[in-house]
């Protein structure tokens, strides 16, 4: 089980300063960033307190906030991010519901479901984050480009985080 | 009462998202105003040491290409100086007497820790506060032209509205004629930017320098800005479209040097006073 507090600071502090101190210095082509933050909001809990999940995604939006100079963006993305995801994950369960307590996290589901869950919601978040910076829709497709882009690559990183440390108890 | 409560608790979630979201849009709003002092950036103590040191890192990979910069700059130093030891007893020296003109401005040199380019709003850390003399509004430049303008600081650390911000106008001029204009930068590419409202009956070359117009008391005059690399005018417009290349690589800043204007009060007050 991941859902010990203890486990959950470590690994809010973990993604906060890898986030704010070596991701925030990669960018492929211009305009792929790289948000792989999100998924330690992804992963908490299925059954936790949706008011508590609200609280964090303000909270890491915000410490990551520090670091891009960029206060409030990434904690108004994330805060919509965790308000939408228990509507999604009701939508997606799997066969037999949740056990209590899981994170959905790549061994729960297999990476297709897994894949299924975090696309549409990383989307979500690189489209509110993006616009909001831009404060206006005057670079509409260049916008558009690189939340695509960047929503590409932050899922492929999330992915590649997953395979490294969440599957490593199965074998 | 009862259902109200009731109500409350029933959409307890949907009104602190409602909640939150403001919260973040009130911070988003207040950030954004000019020189707002805030604490949750990138100078507060915690994160400025920390990206202080990851930033010691790696300078430790950098340090040759900054020793070649700043060779580099020490020779065009040394050159200045050695034309102003030729031109030492000039009419302008001899004129310019006053001591207060003389030392109208200051330089500072500050580290840069935090950079970026490729976001709409960029911002750059500096290890240059309030205790080295630092305060919002000053000029910033590196040896080859405009950098930002600094806009908040904290007793170690400031931060700097870069060149490539959305909201950062440079009042600026076209160096060979004198026509005053602005630069802006519109958020796509940080090599280059804009020139706005450089009316059309003014001939135009490509490789024109646009420097700092030195009208608004913050930058210095004749402070390069970039180059111009193309320029169209559409039939019915006003004024050019002229596209500049930035001559800084702000991709690349190591040091920078803030600029302290020691005549800004006497000037921004004396100015005000028209106004009213």
């Amino acid at each position: 089980m991941t859902a010990k507090p203890i486990f959950q600071i470590t690994s809010f502090f973990l993604y906060v300063l890898v986030q704010g101190l070596l991701l925030q210095n990669v960018v492929a082509f211009d305009v792929a960033f790289c948000f792989a933050y999100v998924a330690f909001l992804l992963c908490l809990p299925v059954d936790s307190n949706a008011l508590l999940l609200l609280g964090m995604g303000f909270l890491t939006g915000l410490s990551v906030d520090i670091f891009y100079d960029s206060v409030g963006m990434h904690a108004a993305a994330s805060v919509l991010i965790m308000f939408v995801r228990n509507y999604w994950l009701n939508t997606i369960t799997p066969q037999g519901g949740y056990d209590i307590g899981v994170a959905p996290n790549i061994d729960l589901n297999g990476w297709q479901w897994f894949l299924g869950y975090i696309l549409p919601l990383i989307f979500l978040h690189h489209t509110a984050l993006f616009f909001i910076e831009s404060a206006s829709f005057s670079l509409f497709w260049f916008t558009l480009l690189k939340v695509f882009a960047s929503t590409i690559f932050t899922v492929i990183v999330i992915v590649i985080i997953q395979f490294l440390f969440y599957r490593s108890k199965r074998y | 009462m009862q259902r109200l409560l009731l109500f409350l608790i029933k959409y307890r979630a949907f009104l602190s998202f409602m909640l939150l979201e403001m919260v973040c849009l009130w911070l988003i709003v207040e950030n954004n105003k000019y020189q707002s002092a805030s604490y949750f950036n990138s100078s507060n103590k915690v994160s400025a040491t920390l990206l202080s040191t990851s930033q010691g890192v790696r300078d430790f990979f950098n340090l040759n290409d900054v020793n070649a910069t700043l060779a580099a700059e020490n020779a065009q130093l040394k050159r200045q100086i050695e034309q102003y030891n030729q031109s030492l007893y000039s009419i302008n020296v001899r004129q310019n007497r006053d001591e207060d003109i003389l030392k109208k401005y200051d330089f500072i040199s500050a580290k840069v820790i935090k950079n970026s380019t490729r976001k709409f709003e960029n911002y750059i850390t500096v290890d240059k506060g309030l205790k080295h003399g630092i305060e919002p509004g000053m000029a910033v430049v590196d040896h080859r032209g405009v950098v930002g303008k600094v806009k908040t600081a904290s007793n170690n650390y400031s931060v700097i509205i870069s060149i490539l911000h959305g909201n950062m106008l440079v009042s600026s001029k076209i160096k060979r004629t004198g026509d005053l204009c602005t630069t802006q930068w519109d958020g796509r590419d940080y090599q280059r930017a804009q020139v706005l409202y450089l009316p059309r009956h003014i001939n135009l070359n490509v490789g024109d320098t646009v420097v700092t117009s030195g009208y608004n008391a913050i930058f210095p005059e004749g402070v390069p800005v970039g180059i111009v690399e193309s320029y169209e005018i559409q039939e019915d417009a006003l004024f050019h479209d002229v596209q500049i290349k930035l001559l800084p690589d702000l991709n690349s800043l190591s040091y920078v040097y803030l600029i302290k204007n020691n005549l800004l009060i006497e000037q921004d007050s004396i100015e005000n006073v028209t106004i009213e």
